[in-house]
């Protein structure tokens, strides 16, 4: 163990699978948030319907004439998730802000209870299977154990996974820049502003913000898919709060109603919070820490990212790709 | 040059008897037994009032007399408890304000609501209708919006120029003064055409030197053929401007009429200056009318 090793280790999980997943629901909620204004707490709501939809279609449902294939069970996935975001936007898309906030969070826990309290959909165990083998089926590179780039080594599956997974990051990007920049996106920016002068203009912000709770979760069920092809389990507890909260995290670390501000979070986030962690093992190994055991790790790398997090909101609220002068206008 | 419509619908109004609920020539905004209260306060009770087309109409009275909740009612941010009211002839009794809007019925409001972090000329061009680049799939294919997309951008840099913004088109809104705001919503809700523009205090919080310049603005859009609702306190507004006043004091429409009339009235004096009404009601405009009615 070295300091080569910390740094392959970070830069590896900076780009891996599980910065993937976390990406991918950041751009979501970025959609909903960053540009539309709507506070979406529960963002691994959507997360655990995509994971899940997989986990039951093609595990617990396997060889059912519904689910045909891994590809079908996506649409599914898919389908479900703007299922789910209609039931939540109905109901308080038309009362402020700070209610879908508390129903979206409330959401978050109950699908998690349902999924871990029901025994067919796999209960407190999850589900655990081979998911996927489609998908692994048509992996292009050639058969060989592992495949290097530069100092990281990957696997002939996490490969192709991490190599579909950038390629739907970047078509996704250039979806939300496209989106964005048109008038549609201005009227979503519009309602983020003020949602009563938009509607003076007469827009129905109603079925705007819908649209952006719609698209924004589908971006968050795509992490699911991923999750649960890339891990080959699902497992309830994974789908906790916390997870939509550090989204939020890298959404602001990188810059809200930015097109990369995800990107450059996700990047930054998942390097920092491995570094750190595997520096400071590196450090305990070769006794220069000797006041830490290797178990007090891992919760010291989030309070030691979290102090990273309060210094750069008061220090640079606007994120690494804002604008200052943004911020500042809402003061006025 | 002034608008022969408008001259036409001011001359008409010289005419109409100044009493409340009385019937226009022309009317384009009819409102019929309008309710609104909150518990056991009634806050508006207008029986009927007809709104001019065409004309510059000033709607007052003191603190609480129901004047914004009567605006928020009418332009769809309120619901009525009873009653009714037309626009242009259609029923748009309790229509949501966005359908108002399109059908040429756009408010601006007391607190200025322009968008802070969208540039001003976003501002603009978001206020205009029929945008097909608004609906979600036409927005990812750029040629199916773009020529409109470049009108629109000329005709707001057009009523830009004509408010004096033009050279701030590419600052955010919330860089903008307070002033400056005023005039921002004032030209984005004429990006949107409509027959009848209403201002919710136009002039509350903008400095004197302006307030010369809004009123111009006002009576511009009048010229144009749009008609215009305003709330306001600024008593020398209400008098420089207004073809016809309307005066609320609880609720009810107690007077309405040309604005040298209604000024004379005195049920106006005794519900809008109390113990006060021997001041001489130029003499320091709103702070008068606050010290009095607070």
């Amino acid at each position: 163990m070295d300091m080569g090793f910390v740094l392959t280790q970070a830069i590896s999980q900076a780009i891996g699978v599980t910065a993937i997943i976390y990406l991918l629901a950041t751009m979501g909620l970025n959609i909903q948030f960053g540009y539309a204004g709507l506070l979406n707490f529960g963002q691994i709501a959507f997360v655990a319907i995509g994971s899940y939809a997989i986990g039951v279609f093609i595990i617990q449902w396997q060889g059912s004439v519904f689910v045909p294939n891994l590809w079908v069970a996506i649409l599914y996935a898919i389908l479900l998730s703007v299922l789910l975001a209609l039931i939540l936007g109905v109901p308080t898309l038309r009362l402020r802000a700070d209610y879908l906030a508390i129903v979206t969070i409330a959401a978050g826990e109950i699908i998690r209870l349902i999924f871990k309290s029901t025994d067919s959909l796999g209960g407190a165990q999850g589900i655990n299977g081979k998911m996927g083998e489609e998908f692994y089926a048509i992996n292009p590179f050639p058969e060989q154990d592992r495949f290097d780039f530069g100092p990281l080594s990957y696997t002939r599956n996490d490969a192709w996974v991490v190599t579909v997974g950038w390629i739907v990051i970047a078509l996704l990007l250039l979806l939300t820049w496209a989106l964005m920049r048109s008038p549609w996106g201005r009227v979503l920016k519009g309602i983020r502003e003020d949602e009563d002068a938009v509607r003076s203009l007469g827009k129905s912000t109603y079925f705007f913000k819908m649209q952006a709770l719609i698209l924004g979760g589908i971006f968050g069920t795509l992490g699911g898919i991923f999750w649960a092809i890339a891990k080959q389990s699902v497992q309830p507890d994974s789908f906790v709060p916390a997870f939509t909260f550090f989204c939020y995290t890298i959404l602001i670390l990188g810059g809200a109603a930015r097109v990369m501000g995800p990107v450059i979070g996700a990047i930054i986030f998942w390097f920092l919070l491995v570094f750190v962690e595997q520096f400071l093992l590196l450090l305990i190994s070769n006794g220069t820490i000797t006041f830490l055991e290797p178990t007090q790790v891992g919760p010291i790398r989030f309070i030691l990212v979290g102090l990273g997090l309060m210094l750069l909101i008061i220090f640079r609220p606007q994120g690494i790709l804002g604008d200052k002068k943004e911020i500042a206008l809402d003061a006025k | 040059m002034p608008n022969s419509a408008a001259t036409h619908a001011v001359s008409e109004l010289a005419t109409v008897t100044a009493e409340p609920g009385v019937p226009k020539p022309d009317p384009l905004l009819v409102a019929d037994k309008v309710n609104r209260h909150f518990g056991g306060l009634v806050a508006v009770d207008v029986d009927h009032v007809e709104i001019q087309r065409g004309s510059i109409t000033a709607l007052i009275g003191p603190n609480g007399a129901g004047k914004t909740t009567f605006f928020n009612v009418l332009s769809g941010f309120d619901k009525a408890d009873a009653g009714s009211w037309t626009f242009a002839g259609n029923t748009v009794t309790n229509t949501p304000p966005h359908r108002l809007a399109r059908k040429g019925m756009v408010r601006t409001f007391q607190l200025t609501k322009s968008l802070s972090r969208l540039t001003v000329l976003d501002n603009m061009l978001l206020g205009a209708g029929g945008q097909t680049g608004e609906g979600m799939l036409a927005s990812l294919f750029p040629f199916t919006w773009r020529s409109q997309e470049t009108k629109n951008t000329e005709r707001a840099m057009v009523l830009l120029e004509r408010f004096s913004l033009a050279s701030k088109s590419k600052d955010f809104a919330g860089s903008l003064s307070g002033g400056q705001r005023k005039l921002l919503e004032m030209a984005r809700a004429l990006m949107l055409q409509p027959e009848l523009i209403m201002l919710d205090e136009p002039m509350a919080g903008v400095n004197p030197a302006l307030k010369q310049s809004l009123l111009d603005h006002i009576r511009d859009i009048r010229e144009q053929g749009t008609t215009v609702l305003f709330v306001e306190h600024d008593m020398d507004m209400v008098r420089d401007v207004s073809d016809w006043v309307i005066v609320m004091a609880q609720g009810q429409i107690i007077a309405e009429g040309r604005p040298e009339i209604v000024m004379q009235d005195q049920r106006v004096i005794d519900a809008y200056l109390g113990a006060h009404h021997d001041q001489e009601l130029t003499a320091s405009g709103g702070s008068l009318t606050e010290e009095v009615t607070s």
